[in-house]
């Protein structure tokens, strides 16, 4: 997949609630409202996966949740990266071995595609600060499929 | 012959690439301006013009319920549909490139193209989302095209002594002088209705009930990834301008150059007078952009289809068959 630098100042991302408690999601609007501001550095909040460039998970992958996270994950086009926001998604955090859950988001993605780029951001919640530096790791991750890192 | 067809040609290549650059800055300036209006940064005036080299570098998916020849020629139709309808517009102190292959009703009916073929590509990509969103399309086309109607035939028959072939040559004159008092309280009305069925016509809030990221994810768009993204926010760019030339075609056809004497020309061509006169058209481009657009799309919210409706058909049809009457009675009765 050929593209250059301009894809970096234009990340889309889709928001996905994979079994959160919904703290994360609002810090996700946090970093969209004017004291923060992500559409300064081109990021726009999309309605649907097909237009994302990112993927926001936030939460452990419930048993529920699971298949419609797969099928979001492969209705993203390429190139693609995961943002995995808050400790749950990242270790499961607070639900560590609940009966309703499959476990972390990166083991349940690398299972279906183990090339997943995966940027994690953890913390309960994590703040806003947080979320845009995690930008700037998409911006490097994006760099190193480039080749140009 | 032949080179008169090549002419026309390469004026149609230029006027072409040159809406596409505009009307993306345009929108650059409208996102900043909006960001500003709610005490954000913004992004910078450029974010469009990488939004769409993005859009073009990514994966082009095709839904597996997807009529996929369909579903991959809307976009173009949408884009090639936008660019042609600027090819019809007088441009600043340019007449049309096409001018004498058409006429006002031709300029009226483009601009039902690109909402049909988003409607038909919503349709084609086998998404329930998307039929939904096609469905509003239509619902939301078939309300302002009767205002936006009744706007351009008034104004066509304030020039319609010679019939109407020819009509989009003769817009270059001035409304306003050629009517009386009654007429210019009509001309107002007109203008009026016309600014309101802009949101509409770009499916912006509050009337875009179509593209609802929130309840509809996308609607019409839901489906298309990439080139074909891409292809639909460039008509959507172009459409911006062709919308508002339409409005200064019709109602603000005036230059400035004409007001400076003495400016220099480069080779016996008013170079100058064009130049200024662009930018002139640029900066009335901007203005009407900015009342009907951003200033609206800030400050209001999304309505519901029933009320876009409702309001296009009787709120704004109202007051422009209001004006159209008015410019009747001023014509026939000498008012
Ligand atoms: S990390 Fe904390 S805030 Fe985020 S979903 Fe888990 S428990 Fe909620």
């Amino acid at each position: 997949m050929k593209f250059n630098k301009t894809f970096d100042r234009a990340l889309w991302v889709f928001h996905l609630n994979t079994g959160s408690c919904n703290g994360c999601d609002i810090e996700i609007v946090a970093a969209l409202t004017p004291r923060y501001d992500v559409e300064r550095f081109g990021l726009k909040l999309v309605g649907s996966p097909r237009h994302a460039d990112v993927l926001l998970m936030t939460g452990p992958v419930t048993r529920a949740m699971a298949p419609r996270v797969e099928r979001i994950y492969r209705q993203t086009p390429e190139p693609k990266v995961v943002m995995v926001i808050g400790n749950c998604g990242c270790s499961t955090g607070v639900y560590y071995e609940s009966y309703n859950i499959l476990g972390p988001i990166d083991k349940f993605l690398k299972n279906i595609d183990p090339d997943v780029k995966i940027i994690y951001v953890p913390g309960c919640p994590p703040r806003p600060e947080a979320i845009i530096d995690a930008t700037a790791k998409a911006w490097l991750v994006l760099e190193g499929l480039r080749g140009d890192a | 012959m032949i080179q008169a067809i090549a002419v026309k040609l390469i004026l149609s290549a230029i006027v072409a690439i040159a809406s596409i650059y505009v009307g993306l800055g345009l929108k650059g300036v409208d996102r900043k301006l909006a960001a500003r209006m709610q005490g954000r940064i913004g992004p910078p005036l450029r974010q469009p013009f990488w939004d769409v080299s993005k859009l073009f570098q990514k994966e082009n998916i095709v839904p597996y319920h997807a009529v996929d020849w369909v579903f991959n020629l809307m976009p173009l139709v949408a884009f090639t549909s936008a660019i042609v309808i600027m090819l019809y517009m007088p441009i600043g102190p340019l007449k049309p490139v096409l001018g004498g292959f058409g006429d006002l009703i031709l300029v009226v009916y483009l601009f039902a193209f690109p909402s049909l073929a988003m409607a038909i590509g919503g349709f084609s990509s086998g998404s329930p989302i998307g039929a939904i969103g096609a469905q509003r399309e239509m619902v939301v086309m078939m309300s302002y095209e009767l205002p936006l109607a009744i706007v351009v035939f008034s104004r066509a028959m304030i020039l319609s002594s010679g019939g109407i072939e020819g009509l989009t040559l003769k817009l270059a004159i001035d409304p306003w002088s050629m009517v009386g008092m009654l007429g210019i309280i009509g001309l107002c009305l007109l203008l009026a209705s016309l600014l309101m069925v802009i949101p509409g016509e770009l499916a912006k809030i509050p009337f875009d009930q179509p593209e609802a990221e929130t309840e509809l994810a996308g609607g019409v768009l839901a489906e298309y990834s990439g080139r074909n993204m891409g292809m639909f926010y460039l008509a959507d760019a172009v459409k911006s301008l062709a919308i508002a030339s339409l409005v200064i075609a019709l109602f603000f056809p005036w230059g400035i150059s004409s007001y400076f004497s003495g400016l220099p020309e480069l080779g016996g061509y008013a170079v100058t007078a064009w130049a200024l006169d662009g930018a002139f058209f640029l900066l009335k481009v901007f203005l009407i952009l900015l009342v009907s657009v951003t200033v609206v799309r800030v400050v209001m919210p999304r309505v519901k289809i029933d009320r876009a409706s409702s309001f296009y058909m009787f709120t704004t049809g109202a007051i422009a068959a209001i004006g159209m009457l008015l410019i009747y009675i001023c014509i026939n009765g000498g008012f």
